[in-house]
């Protein structure tokens, strides 16, 4: 038998969902001259490859050579190997990980939806431009806005296309203003976004309450200001209680408002970023409207914009004709486009898809009992963990673990760490910055109270488990498929490929 | 639960929420409806979507190719634990996705002939604008000669990105066999760019953009069909600092395009400014070998305002199903589809010369520019009529097509689709 190496071939068992053992890579398991392609009889006649001269590859790639049998083994283990949502609770803070309804996925996969060349003439689409007209309207209803491009691919590429408006509406206004305002305890993203849109980010610091200090905005506000990037609620779980006048104060110096949708689950229904006087609104729709996360992608964020800034959108946008045939539209003042074709379509579908199954009052009802769900978690563990900040939460909230750390040296990494092995996945850890030793927990409206009671209950436990025998979080988590990693041994020989594996000293 | 949070109502819960901005009413949308009633809404949409009919013979590409996908590898790619996981922040309990990322990285660092290759990015033109940045980043310019034969949808996001720093964009015209003319440009640049095939289907001479880009100091970008590299040079073997793509042909349905996938490899060189994730091998505390994303203080929740990309979620999902795609067509099965490719787009172009027609891409992979005596919209529109998707329209020659032949396209619907348009023209 022709095998190369320890893990050739692979073998068709189980050994590394009930044992120990770690998964060979493909390439481990390649062996030359395997195959699982099987290409159609064509007919098509080979032509010379003489034309393509000098540009003729070398030396092939070398892609693993495997059946399709072992094939679907990998990938198949590799699988079990990984927690997700369809198995548990993903508490995982400012992820919005809900449960993503079976029936989109048939969506996603219908011919007349998968099957579409991007480049098809308008008459033969029109299936396809209800969809994005239809989710358009959606989206604005749900946001108070008058129009939304729905090209961007993910929240931050949302937050760079809402920032280029935001430069274009002041370049129409031949204003060139250079400052962004950010509160302290906003996404990485938003500085990032920031600055590669061309503005400087000017930190606002929170009050101790938790929320923008307007007194200290107040002192930021000048006629340098192009605008302001908020959630709300915002990153600790809390609604901006005075966002109408922190917005007439940017709105006083002609600067506009960006609302960073990542927190729109907490209030689809009941406030719409519109009326709290937001100019500019992206939805994360792989949170918020339920689209699979995809363990890091696709996402999609559509971007929302006031009248005013309609016309500098990117194109082309979906708009009806008079006869009612749908066309494509590009905007006269146009950004130009942010993606190479209209955005990822069929994310775009499911999420419209999970609309129209909850309807107006489903999904103010979402909102509803995320909310509750996030109350009521911390409520069963503010005897075991700091809440720095009081009064009702929204969707999410930020427990401390620093009084835990203070007297038994317990981290929340430990505590994260030590809730994988209690089956449930970590929350968020170290974020938002503003509080130490941050466990960022954001339940979603799709677990039920007793998954809740199920998770603050190994809150609890681990909580005593700090106080009595603190070394065993240390440990933790035992029964993992991995245990924890050496993180800083990746960072210092980073080997990124198989073929930096190889060339390195095994890892084992 | 409300009664232990002592309230009598969900209301309760948003009392805090100032009045005047609450929704006093609501929201303007349909009632809600069974999954049943939302799918048959679908079905309804999809049915008008007569471009998705299974007769329909597509020889339309633009950088969304119809492949044969196989069986296996969607029904691998569909498993839920992939779906509905989150970016591997947990690595203990993110495995596969971990190890399937670390298997992508390096299917495509040997596709390009790079040293390494990141965990994805959106779409082949967000990769190329990431490229962009990140040359930006190196050299400290923030000029960019940008080859004419990239694909326009691509150079218009760079544009659009590129207005937030003042990036100045030139863009070199192309000859008449749709290949770049570069004339001499001097100075410094931050970044050459040229596309290996190119938009037009031409195999641009990636040794002359080498020396362009030397010329000016400037990294060269590379902008690759990765199909075409199981026939053609590898990019990273050509000179190329940076090689980008749109993977949507390794395995990903044509999705009226997207989600799709954007590849990126690069030399160790820039290692510390490649944008978005990258997972790298550790062991764990027992001392197995195990994966975890790594460099991470590259990245944007770390660097914040200093970081040189914005990337948090990118294409995950799909980077798996291109690693499994790619495995299920195998070391032979890879380079013969991109030989299929080859000979199923020149034995259209051989046909369609045989009837008179110029074909103007030289040498070309697998897609090409045809001019027509009439207008191209007018034959397009005849032929979708009659089952065909008769390429794409070229921008500012209303007498040309764009069109494509892949592995999944037979001689007879060659001959057909030949046949009707020399009753067209």
């Amino acid at each position: 038998m022709p095998v190369t190496g320890d893990h050739a071939g692979g073998r068709a068992s189980s050994a590394p969902l009930v044992g120990r053992e770690s998964e060979p890579t493909i390439f481990e398991l390649s062996v030359p001259g395997r195959l699982a392609y099987y290409a159609r009889s064509t007919g098509v006649p080979e032509w010379p490859a003489s034309e393509i001269g000098a540009h003729l590859r070398r030396e092939p790639a070398e892609l693993p050579e495997v059946s399709e049998r072992d094939l679907v083994a990998h990938f198949t283990r590799l699988a079990a190997r990984n927690y997700s949502v369809d198995v548990g609770s993903y508490p995982l803070g400012s992820c919005t990980m809900k449960y993503n309804p079976k029936f989109a996925d048939e969506v996603a996969e219908m011919e007349g939806i998968s099957r579409v060349h991007p480049g098809t003439p308008e008459r033969a689409i029109q299936g396809w431009l209800e969809i994005l007209s239809s989710l358009e309207s959606y989206i604005c209803t749900i946001t108070g806005m008058a129009a939304a491009t729905l090209q961007p691919p993910a929240g931050a590429a949302g937050e760079l296309t809402g920032l280029l408006l935001m430069k274009a509406y002041h370049r129409s206004k031949k204003r060139d203003p250079r400052k962004v305002l950010i509160p302290d305890s906003a996404h990485g993203t938003n500085p990032a976004s920031v600055t590669l849109a061309g503005f400087e980010a000017v930190t606002v610091p929170s009050g101790p309450d938790g929320l923008v200090s307007v007194e200290a905005l107040r002192s930021l506000i000048d006629g340098d200001i192009a605008g302001i990037m908020l959630t709300n609620p915002n990153t600790l779980g809390l609604f901006e209680t005075k966002i109408v006048e922190i917005l007439e104060l940017v709105h006083g110096v002609d600067g506009l408002a960006y609302y960073d949708g990542a927190n729109l689950n907490a209030i689809v229904g009941v406030v719409r970023p519109g009326d709290m006087g937001f100019d500019i609104v992206h939805s994360n729709l792989h949170k918020t409207f339920a689209t699979p996360h995809g363990g890091g992608g696709p996402g999609a964020g559509p971007v929302a914009v006031a009248e005013k800034l309609v016309r500098f959108l990117p194109g082309p946008l979906v708009r009806r004709e008079t006869g009612g045939d749908l066309r494509w539209h590009y905007p006269e003042e146009s950004i130009g486009r942010v993606h190479g074709f209209y955005g990822n379509a069929v994310v775009l579908a499911r999420a419209l898809a999970f609309m129209r199954y909850l309807g107006g009052e489903g999904l103010k009802r979402m909102s509803e009992l995320a909310v509750l769900n996030a109350n009521w978690l911390r409520w069963r563990i503010q005897d075991s963990y700091t809440i720095p900040y009081g009064g009702v939460c929204m969707h999410e909230f930020v427990a401390s673990a620093s009084s835990i750390k203070k007297s038994s040296g317990v981290r929340a990494l430990d505590i994260a760490k030590s809730l994988l092995e209690e089956g449930f996945h970590a929350p968020t850890v170290y974020f938002p910055l503003v509080v130490e030793e941050a466990l960022m927990f954001e339940p979603t409206e799709t677990e039920s109270p007793q998954t809740l009671a199920g998770l603050a209950d190994s809150l609890i436990r681990l909580a005593v488990i700090a106080s009595e025998n603190p070394e065993l979080l240390a440990e933790r988590p035992l029964r993992t498929p991995v245990r924890r990693l050496d993180e800083a041994r990746a960072a210092r020989k980073p080997v990124l490929t198989e073929d930096q594996r190889t060339a390195a000293p095994s890892a084992s | 639960m409300l009664a232990d949070l002592g309230m009598g109502s969900l209301e309760d819960l948003f009392a805090h929420v100032p009045k005047e901005i609450r929704l006093q009413r609501p929201l303007a949308l349909e009632k809600g409806r069974s999954e049943f009633e939302v799918r048959e809404w679908f079905s309804g949409m999809a049915r008008r979507n007569s471009a998705a009919r299974r007769d329909l013979v597509i020889f339309a590409g633009g950088g969304a190719y119809d492949h044969d996908l196989s069986s296996a590898a969607r029904a691998l790619g569909g498993q839920s634990a992939f779906v509905t996981a989150y970016t591997p922040y947990q690595p203990e309990v993110s495995q596969g996705v971990l190890q399937a990322l670390f298997e992508y990285q390096t299917l495509v660092a040997r596709i390009f002939g790079t040293d390494v290759a990141n965990a994805s990015l959106y779409d082949g033109a967000a990769a190329l604008v990431e490229a962009v940045n990140l040359a930006v980043g190196a050299t400290g310019s923030s000029r960019v000669i940008a080859s004419g034969g990239v694909n326009p949808a691509y150079l218009e996001t760079l544009a659009t990105f590129g207005a937030g720093r003042s990036l100045e964009l030139e863009v070199a015209a192309t000859d008449e066999r749709e290949a770049t003319a570069w004339g001499a440009p001097s100075g410094q640049a931050a970044a050459v760019v040229v596309g290996y095939p190119n938009y037009f289907g031409t195999i641009e001479d990636v040794a002359e953009a080498r020396t362009v880009a030397n010329d000016l100091g400037a990294l060269l970008v590379v902008v690759a069909d990765p199909v075409a590299l199981g026939l053609l040079e590898a990019p990273g073997a050509l000179g190329a600092d940076i090689v980008v793509g749109e993977g949507q042909s390794l395995g990903i349905p044509l999705s009226f395009g997207g989600p799709y996938l954007g590849l990126f490899g690069a030399s160790t060189r820039y290692l510390r400014l490649i944008p978005g994730r990258l997972v790298g091998e550790t062991v764990d505390a027992d001392g197995r070998t195990a994966f975890v994303t790594t460099l991470r203080t590259r990245e944007q929740d770390i660097r914040r305002e200093r970081a040189t990309s914005n990337v948090c979620t990118n294409q995950t999902l799909m980077a798996i199903q291109a690693a499994i795609h790619l495995s299920w067509l195998g070391k032979e099965g890879y380079q013969e589809v991109s030989r299929r490719c080859y000979n199923a787009a020149h034995y259209l172009a051989s046909r369609l010369e045989t009837i008179g027609l110029r074909v103007s891409s030289a040498p070309f992979f697998r897609e090409f520019v045809v001019e027509l005596p009439i207008p191209a919209e007018a034959v397009r529109s005849r032929l979708f009529d009659q089952g065909f998707l008769a390429g794409l329209a070229v921008r500012g020659r209303p007498n040309h097509l764009l069109l494509t032949a892949t592995e999944a396209h037979t001689r007879e619907e060659i001959d057909r689709f030949s046949d009707l348009i020399a009753k067209e023209i």
